[in-house]
């Protein structure tokens, strides 16, 4: 629907927004149209089932392994598949590769498209106009927020994610983590650093 | 927003922050994902819900209000409910209820996806290292319509990268013009192309555009 024929019914609803889902839920559970256990169930699917434990588990094997790495670049629906991390937002994942050469960052700027089925849902800093404005211009000053300092000569990439294509960054492993088995990396690996804001090993 | 000037920095949060700060978050994700199943719309015309509210709106509502807000003119503007019935609920089954998401149902659901790539009959236009122009950001079926192209790199030169096949076009897929795939490519842009002031201008933008958003570059 263009925007001169839009209706905007939305400012009929409660200016508050906790009253305002409220208000919608409630006419919607009313005609029959939701079921509250299947929000309660999506919320749990969430909260405590999908997160970056996943994207770590698939980038700490990566890591440990030349094959699987190969693998997981080439052709990673097939390896996502076989661990059983499909789903909603993460139908077409792409892994890039960060190298000495290239930093690898993630961003949404339309809206705050992320891989859920790796990640689970964004942390509120990806999803803020701050962050959204910014990296595809400043990278290097946001990574500086985040306190990342790189190389200089390491060229910045960053993936603007305006289709379906889901990015997830495959970090450096430092030398001083060489000898970690599959479960330290998996504690080291994070979120951040798979969206490309941080470098394994950092406290963020 | 994408190149914006004037946003403040970034707050990285911590890894204890909550995946849902406040319930309501989590309620509206689950309400906006739970009317999907209703199948009343699709991906790109929730998203361009989003994009139609006022921009005074849309700047001062915070992330999931825009979510809420545009649910419902979603949910009035395809004639699920009546906009009355936001203040006065009615106890009456909707004949759209026989798809309500079921508990049951959402681990299959959330785990299914909805891929959007299809199978088309014609090739790829465009080849892996080609160089290629965008056109301007705008929908080119209806005015105000929505796109996928961002403003910062329309009318910008940069090279092929990756070839994805063909996806569901968004530009009619959000207005009921059908899913008209097209091959989908990644695009590199120099950051010295981009900006007249780049951080460093051998930096690259990575943008996701479909064939029809481009066409060849002028070779020199």
């Amino acid at each position: 629907m263009p925007h001169d024929v839009e209706k905007h019914s939305h400012s009929l609803l409660p200016s508050d927004p906790e009253l305002k889902v409220k208000a919608l839920e409630t006419a919607l559970v009313k005609r029959g149209l939701i079921d509250p256990a299947a929000l309660d169930e999506i919320i749990d699917t969430y909260q405590n089932k999908i997160g970056p434990k996943n994207g770590a588990t698939i980038i700490a094997k990566a890591l440990l392994d030349k094959n699987f790495k190969k693998a997981l670049i080439g052709d990673p629906m097939q390896v996502l598949e076989e661990h059983g991390f499909l789903g909603r937002q993460g139908e077409h994942i792409k892994v890039v590769e960060n190298t000495s050469k290239v930093h690898n960052i993630v961003v949404c700027t339309l809206c705050s498209c992320y891989p859920w089925p790796l990640l689970g849902i964004p942390p509120t800093w990806y999803k803020s106009d701050e962050y959204r404005s910014r990296v595809v211009r400043e990278p290097r000053k946001c990574l500086l927020e985040f306190g990342v300092t790189l190389p200089k000569n390491t060229k910045v990439r960053v993936w603007d994610s305006t289709a379906e294509i889901r990015y997830l960054v495959l970090p450096i492993l430092p030398d001083k983590y060489k000898n970690f088995d599959e479960e330290q990396l998996i504690e080291i690996i994070s979120r951040d650093a798979m969206i490309g804001m941080a470098l394994i090993g950092d406290s963020s | 927003m994408g190149g914006r000037f004037g946003d403040g920095t970034v707050q990285p949060g911590s890894i204890t922050d909550k995946t849902f700060k406040e319930e309501w978050h989590a309620r509206a994700l689950a309400v906006t994902l739970a009317t999907g199943s209703l199948r009343q719309w699709n991906l790109d015309m929730s998203r361009h819900s989003r994009e139609c509210l006022p921009p005074k709106d849309y700047c001062a509502f915070s992330y999931y209000d825009k979510w809420i807000s545009a649910l419902a003119n979603l949910l009035v503007n395809k004639g699920v409910i009546s906009a009355d019935e936001f203040l006065n609920p009615i106890l009456k089954t909707h004949p759209l209820s026989s798809r309500k998401l079921l508990a049951a149902d959402v681990a299959g659901v959330l785990s299914k996806g909805a891929p959007t790539s299809r199978s088309v009959e014609d090739s790829p236009k465009f080849l892996v290292g080609q160089r290629v122009k965008t056109r301007r950001a705008d929908n080119k079926f209806i005015s105000g319509g929505h796109t996928r192209l961002p403003k910062y790199v329309e009318r910008c030169e940069g090279k092929i990268e990756i070839c994805h096949g063909a996806h569901v076009f968004p530009d009619t897929h959000a207005h009921n013009l059908g899913e008209q795939p097209e091959h989908l490519y990644t695009v590199s842009f120099l950051a010295s192309e981009l900006w007249e002031i780049p951080e460093n201008p051998g930096d690259t933008l990575c943008v996701d555009i479909w064939e029809s958003y481009m066409e060849p570059a002028n070779v020199p």
